[in-house]
């Protein structure tokens, strides 16, 4: 049996399950809380910090994706505090990443009341797209550093630790080993990082063929050669687990 | 292109892969010296034999600035890019160095000498600074700019001053204190006097000596050992934090270099007061000569039967190992330093749990800073009431403090708790370096905040600067007369950050930056309406939401700006009342 413990969020006082994280506790009586890096199966690394809270008593806002429930604990999930630092954190978004595919967080921002415009001089991230496989292709411009590919990449789901990080900070951008290109990574091409993006920074290839506005047969043709070229060319790249 | 020789670094991927992960930092390091950087091809060797995916050993060596990826010069300058260095003309410098170096080799064949501006190199007391391939260099006295490169210069001396020298008694001397040499100044007396006591008995002591860390958070260090010591595991680790890079602060660069007994000893009674069997010292990747130090003098406690197994005869078993960081100032911050120890890249971890439970490889574990460890050895052997006799009621002890920039004599000073900043700058600091009377204060380091002529009365303590809103931050003082530009000095502060940011929350990696770019546009007196305004909410965001103490205080400097000047950040000619800055 497991404990519970009872809480105030937004005054409301509620009780649940002790192991409850803050953002699970909200969700269960209905109060949302946004999110952006945070993925049902992937471990949550309180990145975006869209789901800080107010918690009384604490110096700093509170990632409730992370945060634990505790008794007697008191929430608040949308006050000026709070939605100060998610607009600002929406405003520094838009002025750094391509989210021109990314339908929930222009809604997200619209919700906030984000100026796509604040940081109108600011140097955007704009890497060149890589187009190195015949499935999928990486624009990074559009990436927010989620981290949720590395992780399905990694122990998170497929285990194949195709990807990491190059550089650090503002400048950090997903990589695989001395930037080589995917078909000589460890990748296995299970798609799982395109299903997890949340950007259409990972994209199947023929998506973005078609928007690029070539035909369905056109397509065929283009990914058919580049598969047959790929099959003779032996591998060299060699795993390491 | 011709085979990379593999043979010469074989043997040592040999000798350190069975520690696993945890080698990766080390082997980077060995690979970097034998080759100058770090080939693909040896990467994937030391990937192979730690059993490392390639992509995150890839990640590991983008992380960390001083790892090449591609050759470098036969020589690497490094040139400080700090408030304090520039003020002395470090920017002339680093662009005089590139001329100089264009002209000989025309920019085609590989560089002879590489030139890179670093953050803050430690060595504010001798700004201008720099390293030339990880040897500080002061240009006072230098007659061309060929000696620069020429070896075997003297390391150079760090003015030490004070009106007390407990911290500092055998630092300042030119020398590094041997074993002997602290034997007979009354050394290893403490761990004695803490192995004739309880573990609990040590805590206590160290508890009601008032002890609080010196790393910036004032955290009381006896509650984060009784926290370890609490904890059910058996093993326990002891890491000592000398990853000092806040811009402006060098004390523990000091401490490293000259009496490193003094912070093994602190280590020593920590580790038995927590039951830790083994213990990290974890040294700046800059900090070479602190690093051999250390080195040395752990090799002589290890030879005294001071570590090892059964430390003086007792049941108290425990040794040093050595981790250079590698150029990231955001591994200070202890849960990112413990990732740095595991081989991995520095991302600071979420809180709770804390590491007094959950620390280095999991395990329990004690961190502390430099000159926190140094009081260790001081409260044993002093006795609760003599270390108490100096400072304040709420800030016992003494303190090191770091001046810099327009003083007559920067340098590193140890004081009591308690005396004024005035007497810090006038008395023992010599005062204002030219005619140009006193602007501005950085008090804290980067993630301090500036405090004006009005405040120099204020007690260095930690309960009255609070009042003044001022943290103690690091210890730094660095001084700035009426011709500095303080948009000039604000814009380095947040280039700093923006350079350091590990990039994990986005508060901190989008905030540094856009901060970096406001600035910039300000320094250049290219103002916005809106720059105050969207200056506080990205200081409130990163401040509010960032998930580490480094995002957290990114903006403090800026910040306290705002408040005070807050004319510097919009047009003049709106704005007449501000007189600083003239040297534009």
């Amino acid at each position: 049996m497991t404990d519970t413990v009872k809480l105030k969020i937004n005054h409301q006082e509620i009780e649940c399950d002790q192991d409850l994280t803050i953002l699970q506790a909200a969700r269960s009586v209905g109060v949302n809380i946004p999110t952006i890096c945070y993925h049902d199966h992937c471990t949550a690394n309180a990145l975006c910090r869209m789901c800080v809270v107010e918690v009384k008593g604490a110096r700093t806002l509170v990632a409730s994706c992370v945060a634990k429930v505790s008794e007697g604990m008191e929430v608040e999930t949308h006050n000026e505090r709070v939605t100060r630092s998610r607009k600002t954190i929406l405003e520094m978004m838009l002025s750094t990443s391509d989210l021109s595919q990314s339908p929930e967080l222009l809604e997200m921002a619209s919700e906030y009341d984000a100026d796509h415009d604040r940081f109108g001089d600011a140097e955007r991230r704009s890497p060149a797209l890589i187009d190195d496989n015949s499935m999928f292709v990486r624009d990074y411009e559009k990436c927010i550093l989620c981290w949720r590919c590395v992780q399905v990449c990694a122990e998170d789901a497929q285990y194949a630790f195709a990807i990491n990080f190059k550089g650090r900070g503002y400048h950090t951008q997903i990589s695989t080993f001395y930037e080589k290109p995917l078909p000589e990574s460890t990748c296995v091409f299970c798609g799982q990082c395109i299903g997890v993006c949340p950007t259409e920074a990972l994209k199947p290839k023929r998506q973005w063929l078609l928007e690029l506005g070539y035909e369905s047969d056109q397509i065929m043709q283009m990914t058919r050669n580049e598969r047959s070229k790929k099959t003779k060319k032996p591998q060299t790249s060699t795993a390491v687990k | 292109m011709r085979e990379l020789d593999l043979k010469p670094i074989q043997k040592t991927i040999s000798l350190l892969a069975p520690q696993g992960r945890t080698a990766l930092l080390p082997l980077l390091h060995e690979t970097q010296d034998y080759y100058g950087y770090i080939p693909e091809t040896v990467a994937e060797e030391i990937a192979k034999a730690i059993k490392v995916p390639l992509a995150e050993v890839f990640g590991v060596i983008e992380f960390y600035s001083l790892f090449f990826k591609h050759p470098n010069g036969e020589t690497i300058v490094h040139v400080c890019n700090s408030p304090a260095c520039a003020m002395a003309g470090s920017e002339s410098i680093y662009k005089l160095l590139n001329q100089k170096e264009n002209l000989k080799y025309g920019g085609e064949v590989k560089p002879k000498i590489t030139i890179e501006f670093a953050a803050c190199l430690g060595l504010c007391e001798h700004a201008p600074a720099m390293l030339v391939n990880g040897q500080p260099m002061v240009l006072k006295g230098l007659q061309s700019w060929e000696e620069i490169f020429e070896p075997s210069r003297k390391r150079p001396q760090t003015i030490l001053g004070g009106d007390i020298h407990r911290l500092t008694k055998n630092c300042g001397k030119g020398r590094r204190t041997s074993f002997e040499q602290y034997l007979e100044t009354g050394g290893y007396v403490g761990i004695k006097k803490a192995l004739s006591l309880d573990p609990r008995e040590v805590i206590n002591q160290v508890k009601n000596a008032g002890l609080v860390g010196r790393g910036g958070a004032a955290f009381p260090t006896g509650l984060k050992w009784e926290g370890a010591a609490n904890a059910e595991e058996k093993t326990k680790y002891l890491v000592c934090n000398g990853d000092e890079a806040e811009p402006g602060t060098f004390k523990d660069r000091v401490l490293m270099e000259d009496d490193p007994h003094l912070i093994i000893e602190g280590m020593l009674i920590a580790a038995y007061a927590i039951g830790a069997q083994k213990g990290y010292f974890y040294i700046r990747g800059e900090y070479l000569t602190s690093y051999t130090h250390v080195k040395e003098a752990v090799q002589e406690a290890r030879d005294a039967g001071y570590l090892g197994e059964n430390i003086l005869g007792s049941d108290f078993s425990f040794d040093i190992e050595i981790r250079r960081g590698a150029g990231a100032y955001v591994c200070g911050e202890e849960t990112a330093l413990f990732e740095s120890i595991e081989g991995k890249r520095g991302f600071p971890r979420v809180k709770p749990p804390f590491p007094t439970t959950h620390g280095l490889f999991g395990k329990p574990t004690v961190i502390n800073n430099v000159e926190t460890l140094a009081n260790i050895p001081i409260i044993l052997s002093l006795g609760i009431e003599e270390y108490k006799s100096i400072g304040t009621e709420k800030s016992p002890g003494s303190k090191l403090f770091c001046l810099s920039g327009d003083v007559n004599k920067p340098g590193l000073y140890e004081v009591p708790f308690g005396v004024t900043l005035r007497h810090v700058i006038e008395n023992l600091a010599g005062g204002m370096r030219s005619e140009h009377p006193l602007q501005a204060i950085l008090i804290g380091g980067a993630a301090g905040a500036m405090a004006d002529p009005s405040q120099l009365d204020v007690n260095l303590s930690f309960e009255d600067l609070r009042k003044e809103g001022l943290p103690l931050g690091s210890g730094v003082i660095m001084v700035f007369d009426e011709t500095r530009d303080l948009r000039d000095v604000l814009l380095r502060l947040a280039n700093f950050f923006a350079e350091e940011s590990c990039g994990k929350c986005f508060p901190c990696q989008l905030g540094t930056q856009r901060q970096y770019e406001i600035m910039e546009r300000i320094a250049k007196r290219k103002f916005k309406n809106d720059d105050i305004h969207d200056l506080e909410d990205i200081i409130a965001t990163m401040t509010d939401s960032s998930l580490c103490g480094l995002g957290q205080t990114a903006g403090s400097a800026i910040g306290s700006a705002i408040k005070k000047w807050p004319s510097l950040f919009s047009n003049p000619e709106t704005q007449k009342e501000f007189t600083g800055g003239q040297n534009d």
